[in-house]
């Protein structure tokens, strides 16, 4: 099969839906009646609706997989119920080529009186599969649920965890060109997560994916392109995941200030990279591999602050907002708190990563008269470190100093 | 490789969406028969009295029109055959009818859930609903020739044509119930007044008793096209009058056609149930 056909080409994608349930059943009835008619007439707001997506395009080649982000309400759901074909499109267009799976819902069709054999026949009928697919697939979906000794019981009497594992063992004999998944893999314990996830890239590599997640570290490893959606209008990172990852985490804070600062104790005043001021914008600060990094601040409290001692945090994150490497002080008197500013620096003589761009994140803990430690604010990615010099083909990044005998 | 298409509908074909709503019940008959089956299974599994719950409607309003006729109570037209077993035909084959025509609304209700996680053949759930109310209708009707054999009445060859008439009754009543579902998936008024307006009309259909020879009720009864649907079926089993064959014989020619109009309406409808109800 020719490896770069597109399975799934999406063009002006737009769907509006209604504030109001009233109104809005009122519309469907309408527009139950406007259907028949062959309704041609562009499609416009009506009192009371907004778009939930908006002039959505993308497109999607086998073994590619598109990661789905965006806040709540972003209109995610919304896009994956069109590309799923439950609901049609206001305007636009999608095609879709060869089978579909959708990994949306585990275990859809179970019946809880039944055991759990009958409903693997059920669960497999909606998927699509007949009944000698089931036949054949039958003992392999009980092996991989790991629960042969329950299977003859009522599923009503399995654990959330048990039904997640039937539910997935189904689902994951489909054979589809175009895989849709959403965050259905939030439950089950670690064991029968990994084993998801390998069986899902096993899937992958054979499909064109569309993953939706909150999970950034998730959609790093597995997207080779992402859209960030908000409030219905999607952004289109074609092969940057980590620049859309970047731009999520960024559309958390709603200033477009250069810095993010989430604390209710104290304030920024200056903060430094080797001599370059941080607050102002594009604090992009380029680095050859092993060399120094040196920060310093000075972060005002407020008036009625009264702690013992504050301890520091330099966290260094990849693009999928992974910490990679931290530098952190000993809970030190040293660092004074004098007319309610601290002035630090930290020295890093050597930073030992591979070829790559970071975020830099400060994370502040105190600890009170009575010595509990307690959070005191997180300046957040408030600079993009590019380290250069140091090609890594591995995906560690960070090189241990060491010697060779 | 199957390609498809999701865009707002701008050109409609009736014999195009025909086509693929046919193509999906035939497509489904596995998902169909497995849905039953399940529903089945799960409503038997947790009952103890189980399949007998399928006679104790009809038995119970026969139960009581047979107390009515025979303490006097209420007096009644001749029908022809012994009173219980015409009683208990009427009741069965209302009862069919009625299911057939709540089966769209109650199947695509119950599978709200469904409908706006997965995509599978939604003419399944019509297709599935048939062969529920196959199953009940079954030992009802096993139970009723049972009763014909305890009051003795006569078999005749026009007893063979029953099961067509049980067909057209079918057809035309989940026809009937596809162009309502979408408008009671949207409002729950519209299931209440289907119940309202029901409950009504079995009194205007020869269910209990046969139509009078003169007065009002004669002419209600005659406006009333179940009348002749249900009077006809009835008819088949006892080898009756055949009255009006021939406005039975045109509402036969037209069921189909209004069958199949109300499986593209349903397909049709269906993107816009899922959109207003998980928005």
């Amino acid at each position: 099969m020719e490896n770069d056909e597109v399975l799934v080409k999406v063009e002006g994608l737009s769907k509006k839906f209604c504030k109001d349930l009233k109104t809005s059943l009122w519309y469907g009835i309408k527009d139950l009646i406007s259907g028949v008619k062959g309704n041609k007439n562009e499609r416009v707001l009506r009192p009371k609706e907004f778009w939930a997506v908006k002039d959505v395009n993308f497109e999607l080649k086998r073994g590619e997989c598109l990661g789905l982000i965006g806040h709540n309400g972003a209109g995610k759901s919304t896009l994956l119920k069109i590309l799923n074909g439950l609901i049609k499109p206001d305007s636009g267009q999608v095609t879709i080529k060869g089978r579909v799976g959708a990994l949306i819902e585990l275990g859809a069709g179970f019946n809880p009186i039944l055991s759990g054999r009958e409903n693997i026949y059920n669960n497999g009928a909606i998927l699509g599969f007949s009944r000698k697919e089931i036949d054949d697939k039958l003992e392999e979906i009980i092996d991989f649920a790991e629960i042969r000794e329950f299977i003859d019981m009522p599923v009503q009497n399995y654990s959330s965890g048990m039904k997640v594992r039937l539910g997935f063992a189904v689902a994951a004999q489909m054979e589809p060109d175009v895989l849709i998944i959403d965050e259905v893999l939030a439950v089950g314990d670690v064991g029968f997560k990994i084993k998801c996830y390998n069986k899902i890239s096993e899937m992958t590599s054979k499909c064109a994916v569309i993953f939706v997640s909150h999970s950034m570290p998730q959609i790093a490893r597995v997207c080779t392109d992402c859209i960030l959606l908000n409030r219905g209008v999607g952004e289109y990172f074609e092969g940057d995941v980590g620049r859309a990852i970047e731009a999520y985490d960024k559309s958390f804070f709603k200033e477009e200030s250069t810095i993010n600062v989430i604390s209710d104790y104290f304030s920024v005043e200056e903060i430094f990279i080797n001599g370059n001021s941080m607050l102002k914008s594009n604090s992009r600060i380029k680095l050859s591999f092993g060399k120094q990094l040196l920060v310093n601040s000075k972060l005002r409290f407020l008036n009625d602050f009264k702690l013992s001692k504050v301890q520091f945090s330099l966290v260094i994150t990849d693009k999928s907002q992974r910490a990679v490497a931290i530098a952190e002080n000993e809970f030190d008197t040293k660092l004074k708190l004098i007319d309610n500013v601290i002035n630090f620096n930290v020295n890093i003589q050597e930073l030992n990563l591979t070829s790559n761009i970071y975020s830099l994140t400060l994370n502040v803990i105190g600890r009170t008269v009575n010595n509990t430690r307690i959070v005191l604010g997180r300046v957040l990615y408030f600079s993009e470190l590019e380290v250069i010099g140091k090609k890594q083909e591995s995906y560690a990044p960070v090189i241990l100093n060491s010697k060779w005998g | 490789m199957e390609t498809r298409i999701y865009k707002k509908e701008n050109s409609l074909s009736f014999l195009k969406i025909l086509k693929e709503s046919l193509n999906d019940v035939f497509g489904a008959r596995f998902l169909a028969r497995q849905l039953a089956e399940r529903d089945i299974k799960a409503q038997y599994r947790q009952s103890y009295l189980g399949v007998i719950w399928v006679f104790i409607m009809p038995i119970t309003t026969a139960i009581v029109w047979i107390f009515l006729s025979s303490s006097g109570t209420v007096q009644l037209s001749d029908t022809g055959i012994s009173y219980p077993v015409y009683v208990f035909s009427g009741t069965l084959i209302w009862s069919i009818f009625k299911e057939a025509l709540t089966m769209p609304t109650a199947s695509t209700n119950g599978a709200r859930g469904l409908l706006s996680k997965i995509n599978f053949p939604k003419e399944a759930l019509i297709l599935s609903g048939i062969y529920k109310m196959i199953f009940n209708s079954v030992f009802k009707i096993g139970l009723l020739f049972i009763l014909m054999l305890i009051y003795k009445v006569n078999f005749s060859l026009t007893m063979l044509l029953f099961p067509v008439g049980l067909v057209v009754l079918i057809l035309l009543g989940v026809a009937v119930g596809l162009i309502l579902t979408p408008f009671s998936m949207l409002y729950k008024d519209i299931g209440k007044v289907i119940n309202l307006v029901m409950s009504f009309f079995m009194y205007v259909t020869p269910v209990v008793y046969a139509v009078p020879s003169n007065g009002l009720m004669k002419t209600f009864m005659e406006l009333n096209p179940l009348t002749y649907v249900i009077g006809i079926t009835r008819d088949m089993l006892f080898n009756g009058t055949f009255t009006y064959l021939n406005i039975y014989i045109l509402i036969v020619i037209l069921c189909l056609p209004v069958f199949m109009l109300g499986l593209v309406w349903y397909r049709l409808s269906i993107p816009v149930i899922v959109e207003r109800l998980s928005a």
